[in-house]
């Protein structure tokens, strides 16, 4: 198990200098399978087969570095489909189980810390003011008095910025709307980091740390399998659970029913009933990103 | 077989020199190696070693590249006054302009190549092999014109040299259409790199029109900054003969790019205040800090007064005119812009975040390591260069010396005298 000592300078050196030829063993141990993803391409020019031998190889390196059976899949974009999202701010007590339930069924790293989804604290007499927000509170209870909760994730627009800035095309709309990242082609330059509008986009800083009892081992190519240092990654409303048919883990760990989803084009989803029959906004409408994420007022 | 031996000669040109010579070098390596420790860091690590974080994605390097990007244009731009007033040495002011653009532009490269996680996906960006977001981003458009303008650099500077190196004549028809592209390519490079921040409305403080029209102001109060003090450094140690005329008309030049510079930044602190709105948190980040939050406040006021002192050295006729006062004034303002293109540019864009939280930015010390890593790369690149060009420019260092036998002695002659 990793954690964090506090070694002196002389076994901090002995730890590096043994990681590194460790690290150099490793290297050469599978060389070949580095230079293959050194040269492999964007996922969306690669063949069947290519797409195929690649998730293999995944499967087989995950299993052996977690200890557990791995899935990886590409399932597509299912015809007639367009996820939209729906969050009742009059619901929401800020309690953030749906950050933590995003950190786990999406492989985020633990350490350094990566969260998708931000909850703001606000004034009620401010209303939604993000200058005035605080993302840190820590009471003993939540809610507290004169507060009110608006968790922030990616906001899946119809006019993302971020897909639009990036140098090389690694990040792009999936048919379905969720916007996705290809981490073997994400060159790092953050450059649609500075594009978000809604913070939603993470960086691995370091090397991503997941302790392997904790890791889940069904995987979306596009979404939840483990990243690497140096890639950008983000929400994809839990891509490898709604291509699935199921809701997304933040949806369903939800305990007051805050969090709403479902397909925009069926006349007969829960979204679309809320868009009938709820007054809704979107996050920074004046910069017409146009978020398929709704925020409203249920009760 | 020549060219084996101009490499030759040119290998025993920059490795021959004065103590002095011999001094900057080491000193430029011993740089080189301690900064290097710390990219090597950086690299087993990741960039974690920085004080980046998913708050200010971007900070010191991407920074150092803008500022770069402006020394590049600027220095090619001195060539506009240089043909407006007939400067006697205005192919010695071309060479040593495209230089030092040369110098800077791969500096910019180097800056990006380190700012960026995966270096070794680099090739993504190559048109060709990889893929290029282009017309879309307007990262791609800086790499492309970036590109470009290193390639006519070095095009027109290889040129002149060879020629020079030859003792042909040098065709004005083949130099002077492509020394005249160079400058709208300088405008274009500068102007790009503005837009690349200027294309993001989620970032209000880089959001505003001004901001294209003050980095052009800015990189003509920067670049020719380095060129003043060279072309006096020249003018001691070679041929080179430039009048103190037009050292003075560069300096003149300085402070009108400085007023212009000025007045736009007033104009946006006009906007931005008296309008009030909530874009202002960047700036009240920026000039005096939010809360407890003081840290970035230091490099913005040392910024604004480097930057004033120096337009009141280069305003005043006596000032400008002195020697000592006018390097005073030079250093300043280089100081000054580079303060505020490597650090008041780039973290308010980011202070207070899209959310609204603050995360206090300042480089760490391996993004110190780096840049100075990257920067003493760059004037050692410089100076090589340099003593090429005035070996060949200014000592006569020509094909004949490559077949005679006494080019030895000659060369020795050369290097001594440096």
């Amino acid at each position: 198990m990793k954690k964090p000592v506090n070694y002196s300078g002389r076994r901090k050196f002995l730890k590096n200098l043994s990681l590194f030829a460790v690290g150099s063993l490793a290297l050469s141990g599978c060389g070949q399978v580095t230079m293959k993803e050194f040269l492999q391409k964007n996922f969306r020019t690669l063949s069947k087969k290519e797409k195929d031998d690649i998730i293999k190889a995944l499967e087989k390196k995950y299993t052996a570095k977690y200890g557990k059976e791995f899935h990886v899949t590409d399932e597509p974009a299912a015809d007639g489909v367009e996820f939209g999202y729906a969050l009742d701010l009059s619901r929401c007590i800020g309690c953030r189980r749906c950050v933590y339930a995003c950190v786990k069924e999406n492989n985020q790293s633990r350490d350094p810390q990566i969260q998708y989804i931000q909850v703001l604290q606000m004034e009620k007499e401010k209303g939604i003011d993000f200058a005035h927000s605080d993302v840190h509170y820590n009471p003993e209870l939540v809610p507290e008095e004169g507060y009110f909760y608006v968790p922030v994730q990616c906001q899946q627009c119809r006019n993302p910025q971020c897909t639009e800035v990036c140098p090389v095309k690694a990040t792009w709309q999936e048919p379905d709307g969720v916007v996705v990242v290809d981490y073997n082609w994400c060159i790092g330059c953050r450059y649609c980091m500075a594009a978000c509008p809604y913070g939603a986009r993470h960086f691995n800083w370091g090397e991503p740390y997941i302790p392997a009892a904790e890791i889940n081992p069904e995987t979306h190519y596009l979404g939840n399998r483990p990243r690497m240092k140096g890639v950008v990654e983000k929400c994809t409303f839990c891509i490898k659970r709604v291509r699935d048919g199921k809701y997304p883990a933040c949806v369903e760990i939800c305990p007051v029913g805050a969090r709403k989803f479902g397909n925009l084009l069926d006349p007969e989803s829960e979204i679309r009933y809320i868009l009938a029959n709820k007054r809704v906004l979107v996050l920074k409408q004046e910069l017409n990103t146009q978020p398929r994420f709704y925020y409203f007022f249920g009760v | 077989m020549n060219f084996f031996r101009f490499v030759r000669g040119v290998f025993k040109i920059i490795t021959k020199g004065s103590s002095a010579y011999y001094a900057w070098i080491t000193f430029l390596i011993l740089l080189i190696v301690w900064g290097g420790f710390g990219y090597a860091n950086q690299l087993a690590h990741g960039l974690i070693v920085t004080h980046m974080r998913d708050s200010v994605s971007w900070g010191f390097y991407i920074g150092n590249f803008t500022f770069l990007v402006g020394v590049a244009a600027a220095s090619v731009m001195l060539v506009i006054p240089a043909y407006v007033y007939h400067w006697k040495p205005i192919k010695e002011i071309v060479i040593f302009g495209e230089l030092l653009a040369i110098c800077a532009v791969i500096m910019c490269l180097c800056f990006i190549i380190v700012d960026i996680g995966n270096p070794l996906r680099f090739w993504h960006m190559l048109p060709g092999i990889g893929i290029l977001n282009f017309p879309s981003s307007l990262l791609s458009w800086d790499f492309f014109v970036l590109n470009s303008y290193f390639i006519l650099n070095l095009i027109i500077v290889v040129y002149l040299l060879y020629c020079h190196f030859y003792k042909k004549e040098y065709k004005v028809s083949f130099v002077r259409p492509l020394v005249l592209f160079s400058i709208p390519m300088a405008i274009a490079i500068h102007t790009v790199t503005a837009f690349l921040f200027n294309a993001l409305p989620g970032r209000p403080f880089w959001n505003s029109a001004l901001l294209a029209p003050r980095f052009l102001a800015s990189a003509f109060c920067s670049g020719p900054a380095i060129l003043l003090i060279l072309f006096q450094i020249l003018r001691k140690i070679t041929k080179f003969e430039i009048k103190d005329e037009a050292i003075w008309r560069i300096a003149e030049l300085m402070v009108y790019a400085m007023f212009i510079y000025l007045f736009f930044t007033v104009a946006e602190l006009f906007k931005e205040f008296y309008s009030g709105t909530e874009n202002i948190l960047y700036w009240k980040y920026l000039l005096f800090g939010i809360g407890k939050n003081h840290e970035i406040v230091v490099y913005s006021w040392s910024s604004i007064i480097m930057g004033s002192v120096a337009f009141l050295l280069f305003l005043i006729p006596s000032t400008r005119k002195n020697f000592l006062t006018l390097n005073i004034g030079a250093v300043l303002i280089y100081g000054s812009v580079y303060i505020e293109k490597g650090i008041a540019l780039i973290v308010p864009g980011f202070t207070p975040d899209t959310l609204g939280q603050i995360y206090v930015y300042t480089p760490s010390i391996t993004e110190v390591k780096t840049a100075v890593m990257i920067f003493s790369s760059g004037f050692l690149l410089f100076t090589f260069l340099s003593k090429i060009a005035i070996a060949i420019v200014f000592e006569d260092y020509c094909i004949d010396d490559l077949s005679s036998k006494k080019r030895e002695d000659k060369l020795k002659e050369i290097t001594i005298a440096m």
